[in-house]
Formats: C-alpha cells, sequence, structure tokens
C-alpha cells in the first residue's frame, strides 16, 4: 500500500497532534500516524500532573522568569534557543488550548496555577490532578478531528524514513493490523514519537515509547544529543499491585498532605542524605531517588525493594479531601491509605535527550523535523516538573509550522521505490519459525537497563550493559522473526527490538563517557560534577557504527548546580 | 503468595477457524488480567496477539476484551484463582487472537 501527503507526522501524542493540526492550518495536507491507536498512546494521555507556563495568572510572572528556573534545573546543559522557545511560546498555547475547551481549572474565573518544586513562584496550570493529560489529549483529538486536511492512521509501525539525496522523502512502515507494507512519500516529515521509557523494567509511560523515533533519526542521519540523561522519578508507585492508576499519581498527594518517606524499618531516612524534610515536599527528584536507592542497598528497602511512603498521620478527613473518589479507586486495590503505607520506587519517567533539532525543529537532515520528548536539549540534564507537556505543545506546534512552510515551497516529486526497497525487504521478509522469544528479550533489555544504566551508574555496570545489549543485538539477528501476518506481535517486537536495542546501546555508551555526575546522570565512580564536562554529547550513526562526540553547552549566563 | 489462574483464551485470525488455549498463569492478588497476558507472551508463546497501550493506568481504553462474556479492560480486570474465558469483543471485526478492531473507522489506515 502507499500513500502521498504533503506532511507526515509519526506520534499522535501531544506534540504529534499539536504538529498536525498547525500543519494542515499552514495549508498541507498531513497525514497523522501512529504505531498504537491515534491520540491513545504515548506520554500525553498519561501526563496525571501539571503543565509549567509563565501565564501570570496567579501573581505576575514572565517568560523569562520561567526560562531562568528551567535553565537552572537543566544543570548548565539546556539548548538556550529550545529552552527559551519552550518559556516563551508557552503562555500562546497554553491559552490556545483554553479556547479549544481543554478546561484549566480556574477560581473566580482566572485559571489557577500552583507551586511546583523548581519553580520560583506558582506557574502550574491543571485540569484536574489526575486529569490533565487526559484532557489535553482528548482536547487535540477533537481538534484535529474537525480540522481540514488531517488524514489519520492507526497500527502503523515506522521501519525506516526514506531518503533521497540525503533528504527524508517519507517513511516505509508496517501495518500492524493487516500485516502489509506501506509507502508513504512526504514532503516533509516531523517525529514526534516521545521518549524511551520502555526501555526499563519500570516506567510511568506508555508501553510503546521505546525510543523508535530516536532509533529512525539516527539511522535517517540526524544526530542525537545529550542520550545519557533519562530522568527518573523517585515515588513511582511500587507495591501492592495498583490497577488502574498511573504509577506516578503520589506525587500530588504527597505535595498536598506531606506524605512521610520511610525506609524497611518504618524509619525517616532522607536526613541521612543530607535533606531532611520534616514532612514537607521538598525533596529533589534526583536527591530522592539517591536516597531510596541507597538505602535498598544497605538492606533497609522495604519488602519489594524499595521505601515505604506513608499518609497514616493524615486524618481521614483529610485524605478524603485531598484524595477524593481516588481513595474509592484506592479501596478497590485494598490500599487503607490510613491504616497502611504503600511502597515507592524510582521509576523510569522521561527523556531529556533526543534528536537534535534548531529552534524551528528542524533537523540537520533536510525534510526532517522533531516534535515534544522526541527532542534533545530543553531540558539540559534535568528537566523542571510541568515542562513536558509545554513542550510537547510549543514543539509540536513549532514543528508542524516548519514543516508546512517547508512543504509549502515544494513541487511533488514522483515516487522513488527504491529508496524504501532495503526497509520493504525487512518489512516483507518471510516468515521465521522458532527464533527467540522476542516477548521475553524485551523483558531482558527492560531489566539490564533497569539494574546497569538506571539513576545511579558505574564503569563496571555500563559496560555489562554495553556487552549484554550486543549478546541480545546478536540473537536477534538482521532478519524479521515472526510471519508478518496480521497483529504478528513477534514480527512487530523484533521491529520494536531493532530499535530499543540501537537505542538502549547510544544510552548505555554516552553514559559511560560521561565520567562526572549531573542532574539525572550519577556515576558513583565520578560523584563530582565536573566544569570540564559542561558539553553536550552528540552521537551520530555513521556506516553501522556509533560516533559520539563533545559541543559546548549553550548555556553561559546559569552556573552549574 | 503466589495463585494460580486459569486462563481460557481464544486464538485465530478467522471466527470460523479459531480455536481455545488454556494456559496457567501465577499472580499474586491484585495483579491484572493484562498481567497475566503479557506473562504468557515473555514466558510461553509470543504470538499471543493482545493490544494495549499504557499497561495498567486505564488511560489508553485499546485493552478491550471479552472475560467470560462481558466487556472489560484487560488492565483493570483482576486474575481470579480459577478458570477465566477470555475472547475478543463479539461485535467488532477480528484482527488476530484478543486484538479487534476498535479504532474508528476515520482513524484506520486505508
Amino acid at each position: 500500500m502507499h500513500a502521498e501527503t504533503d506532511v507526515l507526522v509519526i506520534g499522535a501524542g501531544g506534540a504529534g497532534m499539536y504538529a498536525a493540526i498547525e500543519a494542515a492550518r499552514g495549508g498541507s495536507r498531513v497525514l497523522l500516524i501512529d504505531r498504537s491507536l491515534i491520540g491513545r498512546g504515548g506520554a500525553t494521555v498519561m501526563a496525571q500532573m501539571t503543565v509549567a507556563v509563565a501565564l501570570g495568572a496567579e501573581t505576575p510572572d514572565h517568560w523569562s522568569h520561567h526560562y531562568a528556573d528551567t535553565l537552572g534545573a537543566g544543570r548548565g546543559l539546556c539548548a538556550e534557543p529550545l529552552a527559551r522557545l519552550l518559556c516563551e511560546e508557552g503562555p500562546a498555547c497554553i491559552d490556545e488550548m483554553d479556547e479549544w475547551g481543554v478546561g484549566w481549572a480556574r477560581k473566580d474565573g482566572r485559571i489557577v496555577q500552583a507551586q511546583a518544586p523548581g519553580h520560583d513562584r506558582p506557574r502550574c496550570v491543571y485540569v484536574d490532578f489526575l486529569n490533565t493529560g487526559p484532557a489535553v489529549s482528548k482536547t487535540l483529538r477533537t481538534v484535529v478531528n474537525r480540522a481540514q486536511g488531517i488524514r489519520k492512521a492507526g497500527d502503523l509501525a515506522v521501519v525506516d524514513l526514506l531518503r533521497v539525496d540525503g533528504a527524508v522523502v517519507g517513511a516505509a512502515a508496517w501495518h500492524v493490523a493487516t500485516g502489509a507494507p506501506v509507502t508513504i512519500a512526504a514532503k516533509t516529515t516531523v517525529l514526534a514519537t516521545g521518549g524511551l521509557t520502555r526501555l526499563y523494567r519500570r516506567n510511568s509511560a506508555s508501553a510503546n515509547m521505546g525510543g523508535d523515533g530516536y532509533a529512525l533519526a539516527l539511522r535517517a542521519g540526524a544526530p542525537l544529543l545529550d542520550m545519557e540523561f533519562v530522568q527518573f522519578f523517585p515515588i513511582g508507585h511500587l507495591a501492592p499491585r495498583l490497577i488502574g492508576m498511573d504509577p506516578i499519581m503520589w506525587d500530588p498527594f504527597r505535595y498536598k498532605l506531606g506524605g512521610r518517606l520511610l525506609n524497611g524499618q518504618k524509619e525517616e531516612f532522607t536526613s541521612r542524605y543530607g535533606s531532611d524534610e520534616s514532612g514537607k515536599y521538598v525533596l529533589a527528584r534526583d536527591v530522592a531517588t539517591y536516597a531510596i536507592i541507597k538505602e535498598v542497598e544497605a538492606g533497609r528497602g522495604s519488602p519489594h525493594g524499595g521505601a515505604y511512603l506513608s499518609f497514616e498521620h493524615c486524618p481521614p478527613a483529610a485524605l478524603r479531601e485531598a484524595f477524593g473518589p481516588v481513595i474509592d479507586r484506592l479501596a478497590a486495590n485494598h490500599i487503607d491509605l490510613t491504616r497502611m503505607p504503600v511502597e515507592v520506587a524510582p521509576i523510569a519517567h522521561y527523556h531529556m535527550g533526543g534528536i537534535a533539532a534548531d529552534a524551528r525543529m528542524a533537523t540537520e537532515v533536510p525534510g526532517l523535523y522533531a516534535a515534544g520528548e522526541a527532542v534533545g536539549g530543553a531540558n539540559g540534564a534535568n528537566r523542571l516538573s510541568g515542562n513536558a507537556i509545554t513542550e510537547a505543545l510549543v514543539f509540536g506546534r513549532r514543528a508542524g509550522r516548519s514543516a508546512a512552510e517547508r512543504a509549502g515551497g515544494m513541487k511533488t516529486q514522483p515516487f522513488r521505490p527504491a529508496a524504501a526497497r532495503a526497509a520493504l525487504d525487512l518489512i516483507a521478509a518471510p516468515a521465521r519459525g522458532g527464533g527467540p522469544n522476542t516477548a521475553e528479550m524485551v523483558e531482558t533489555l527492560r531489566a539490564t537497563m533497569a539494574d546497569d544504566v538506571g539513576p545511579l551508574r558505574d564503569a563496571a555496570r555500563l559496560t555489562h550493559a554495553l556487552e549484554r545489549i550486543a549478546e541480545l543485538s546478536r540473537a536477534l539477528g538482521d532478519r524479521p522473526s515472526g510471519e508478518g501476518t496480521a497483529f504478528d506481535l513477534r514480527r512487530l517486537e523484533w521491529f520494536d527490538l531493532r530499535n530499543m536495542l540501537l537505542v538502549a546501546r547510544v544510552v548505555a555508551a554516552t553514559a559511560l563517557a560521561r565520567e562526572e555526575s549531573r542532574g539525572a546522570h550519577q556515576r558513583e565512580d565520578f560523584p563530582a560534577t565536573a566544569p570540564d564536562w559542561r558539553v553536550n554529547q552528540v552521537v551520530r550513526w555513521r556506516d553501522g557504527q556509533l560516533a559520539l562526540a563533545r559541543s559546548a553547552a549553550a548555556p553561559r549566563e546559569m552556573a552549574a548546580q | 503468595m503466589t495463585d494460580r489462574a486459569q486462563l481460557k483464551i481464544w486464538r485465530g485470525l478467522d471466527r470460523a477457524a479459531g480455536c481455545w488455549e488454556t494456559h496457567e498463569v501465577p499472580f499474586e492478588p491484585g495483579q491484572s488480567v493484562l498481567d497475566g497476558l503479557r506473562w504468557i507472551r515473555a514466558h510461553r508463546d509470543p504470538s499471543l496477539a493482545i493490544r494495549f497501550s499504557c499497561i495498567n493506568a486505564n488511560a489508553c481504553k485499546e485493552c478491550m476484551i471479552e472475560l467470560d462474556g462481558k466487556t472489560v479492560y484487560a488492565c483493570t480486570a483482576r486474575l481470579e484463582p480459577r478458570e477465566m474465558t477470555l475472547a475478543p469483543l463479539s461485535n467488532k471485526a477480528l484482527v488476530r487472537d484478543l486484538v479487534t478492531e476498535i479504532a474508528p473507522p476515520a482513524e484506520r489506515f486505508s
């Protein structure tokens, strides 16, 4: 099957949908595709928290203050033009979402802005504490549906971007629902595929965020930036099994009620790591992550290998007021917060690194743009809370505009099947019986990344991870397993693993090269932040090899730390 | 504490030519039917088809199946220590095994 479009948008989360809307407004025909269903997968729909934006609705604010906080959190590594774009254009996108009826929480007619860690003033808007992401997704999906010129197609897993004379001219995909190979000719292409949290055993995003876009960009010749910086969320839910809820749901309640973090012996322990909370929610994410992991290593973890989070000191009425109907959903999981703590542990949450792009969201490769979490650099070594949805909206809008502008000035070129030959050869590979259990391999990779490329790293573990990744790559082979028939998950997972193993290798290799600790990258064998390392690592794929290079980080005025 | 559930699962690419397959899966109380299906894929048979995205947040709404004849989300239905019968949605076009065509027509590739 073959499709033609002006602008191809890969990934239908927040960034992809905004990109599609903006490209269509710019007069382009748009094809919006997703490997899952449209507007259901990705990270946006899972975001239960808040959105940082200098609206000044709560207290006077200006984008430059948000910018200063973003650069500060980024520990000296933010790509300034991207961070600035995020902060400067955030208010316009939030206002537009408001016009589209997202329903930002209001009080006395004005939008409410909450204080969140790392911000110098109340700056974070929300819909309601557990419904922000779903509301953002639903709103964008409604706008996409009523826009002229956007064609949508779910169940399309992109195998490779197509190039002619160095420029990206579309994509080759595998139609998961039927098993059919698909070629798409596009004047411009936007990668809005989100991050790589699926590489980790426990994570807070959808199962389809395995870093596809990073692998697609890399193989198409675009460099990646800051790939060693994976953000872990310290108090992801660990036990008892909690279903029907996002694993990072505890954060706003901890913020409201001051939930206590306790070790396996029910003692407060964060003061041992230089930060005494005294029941307040002030612990930085990286410090909390470090403290929990170290306590577990010392044999003082909770039964499932984390820490306890206790609200037992809170009066039942206060719990009911803060949690509302969530109390009932917890009860359905046999969790009674008045009588028991839950167990929490760090969980992979977000990727600061990603595809290198300029402030127009253009990559180095002509015709290829990136948007949202797929873009690297805006958040440096550590993302400020609330910046992820803002980034999805702002970068999505900008990428859609840039992609439409370029497409508008281009003539339709005849599709050149030769550009798709290698990808189609993979997609249409004959059935291969036996072979590795791809589902098991995914689990093995996730365990390796969690154990050896987690929040706390050292050379021995990173080297071990690289060896394990190489073994898995050999086991995967270079010809797809499975049959390639309708919804053949073995073949889908083979393509997933092809991307996941490449991206895992990039994360481990860049983490091994960065011999210092900074933000989300903590090396136990190099615990200090090294001034010499105030540089970004850039990765390219050349002749089947990874090439690492360093480039000076942009920030001038913000000191590291 | 580990219990065991017997998952009786409909398999096939064609409603007229399917078959039932039963797998025993270990679980801890509180785990979901989707947890059990994912266990089968990783430990017994990776060819088992199930559609899911968010895993357990009940946000993506992709994992709708029939459990003992009732429509449920596999991610919020709980495993129980008994035989549980899992089938694709009977009112949607079959794709494979437990996967049906649940996307609106305008969001499908054609």
